[in-house]
């Protein structure tokens, strides 16, 4: 079943960078991110609606690199 | 959890309290020879963990070790509230003069532990507290401060104890509290606590409950009774939704979401917060509904968690409607139960808006959840709504 109540939209860059993907996989507290074998950074769609609201992941990405919605109000976590 | 009779007297045996001679037959022949051994009549139980033996025909009486071999294939037959016993007891039967009530348990109210005396044992405490209570003697006492002789001895003093009668009886309801307290019990129980026609004490029937939490600080002494640890101990084996409800609850570390106990009602219950699960539970019947379960929620379970208990609740048959409901939270998250919730209802095949009669979570996250909620047009209240006002709400929804 699709998220019901969170996106995390990131940009090719931040997905496509290495060190970054690590850094996101590692901050998040309920594994939205995970590393690619080719080390690029994915979004696991399952575990979207579990996401907490922390942020972590917006301020681990430079600005405008990962924005968090939800989709119950249309607030967009972003910096 | 709970203990078998047997083990009870074990645990009572290493603190030294006295107790009739005997032993457990796993069959006839052994129940036989054990009887032998005693030379003389002998009692017969079935080790259950129910109560109501007596009554079901699982104590029986034996003059000759061949009675003791007929009784025990009985006994050992005998489903007792749809449990087979795992063994038979075969003890020395006692000439007793007179019958006492020894208990240990917390008073929830005084928030403390409370020593429960009575000259009238042999029935239940809480008819005799009704009936006569003239005859029991209530003492509480501190978790800090060692449980003196003294403190037992004021304590049954009250009912007129005293000379050697007072002394005997001093020295069991100490090591009674030594065990209660050295091993997590939330009961501790000897009734009845028997005065044989020479002077001496002796148990004939106890009862003990440790508190589930603490398992694993006694595995030593679990270990050395055979306990092991996936069994549950409780008053009756778990249902299969009791069953699939642990499985929810261990799926993640995270909170608690799935310890249930299955109830026969339309109301499927998502409730919790410390005392909050029982307040609710009891509001529910009070207004006339009827719980399709309890249930525990609390500690911050995940979205997956939640879901997954709403999904169980829902697939039971006979479930109308869900009401969530919980004290003020702080160390959950009600945003995170309500996504949960409403996952759980949409992936089941209904609407939340239809399916769950109420939603009632004030706290942490509060505003959050009340905008899902609301998109999904859930009824919910905030805290200046009552626990038991929104369980009337929910009832009067399901209806009765
Ligand atoms: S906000 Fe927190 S929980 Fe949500 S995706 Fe970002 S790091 Fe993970």
């Amino acid at each position: 079943m699709p998220a019901m109540f969170i996106r995390v939209d990131m940009t090719r860059e931040v997905a496509g960078d290495r060190e970054l993907a690590n850094k996101l996989a590692e901050v998040c507290p309920v594994n939205i991110f995970a590393q690619a074998p080719d080390g690029s950074a994915t979004i696991v769609e399952e575990n979207l609606d579990e996401c907490v609201l922390c942020e972590l992941c917006v301020q681990a990405a430079p600005p405008g690199g990962v924005r968090v919605v939800k989709l119950y109000d249309g607030t967009v976590l972003e910096r | 959890m709970r203990f078998y009779e047997f083990e009870c007297k074990l645990l009572l045996a290493k603190q030294g309290v006295p107790l009739p001679h005997g032993g457990t037959a796993n069959n006839p022949e052994q129940a036989r020879q054990l009887a032998a051994e005693l030379r003389g009549p002998v009692v017969l139980k079935s080790q259950v963990l129910s109560g109501g033996r007596m009554k079901a025909g699982g104590v029986k009486f034996a003059d000759t070790p061949e009675e003791a071999a007929n009784a025990a294939a009985e006994i050992l037959e005998l489903p007792i509230r749809d449990q087979l016993p795992v063994c038979v007891s075969v003890e020395a039967k006692a000439a007793v003069a007179k019958e006492y009530y020894l208990g240990v348990t917390y008073d929830a109210l005084a928030k403390k532990p409370v020593m429960i005396f009575s000259d009238m044992g042999g029935i239940d405490i809480e008819q005799v507290a009704e009936e006569h209570p003239g005859h029991v003697a209530k003492q509480h006492f501190s978790t800090l401060i060692p449980y003196t002789d003294f403190r037992a001895k004021e304590l049954l003093a009250s009912l007129g104890i005293t000379g050697g009668e007072l002394t005997a009886l001093t020295g069991v309801a100490t090591k009674l509290v030594r065990l209660f307290q050295q091993y997590d019990m939330t009961l501790a129980e000897i009734n009845p606590l028997g005065k044989l026609e020479d002077g001496s004490f002796v148990v004939l029937d106890c009862h003990l409950d440790m508190e589930d939490e603490a398992r694993e600080r006694h595995q030593a002494v679990l270990d050395e009774l055979g306990i092991k640890p996936d069994e549950t101990r409780q008053g009756r084996p778990p249902t299969e939704f009791e069953i699939r409800g642990a499985q929810v609850d261990a799926v993640d570390h995270r909170g608690v979401a799935g310890r249930v106990v299955e109830f026969d009602g339309n109301l499927g219950l998502v409730i919790g917060a410390g005392g909050g699960s029982l307040t609710i539970f009891d509001a529910v019947q009070k207004y006339g509904g009827k719980p399709a379960n309890y249930c525990e929620i609390g500690g911050n379970p995940s979205v997956n968690k939640a879901m997954e208990l709403t999904k169980l609740i829902l697939s039971k048959p006979g479930v109308d409607k869900i009401a969530v409901i919980m004290n003020v939270v702080s160390n959950t998250r009600a945003d995170i139960v309500a996504r949960g919730v409403i996952k759980g209802v949409v992936e089941s095949g209904h609407d939340p808006a239809q399916k769950i009669s109420i939603f009632r979570i004030p706290g942490s996250w509060e505003a959050d959840a009340f905008k899902i909620l609301g998109k999904y047009g859930v009824e919910y209240c905030d805290r200046s709504v009552s626990m038991s006002e929104a369980a009337r709400r929910a009832v009067e929804k399901t209806g009765t």
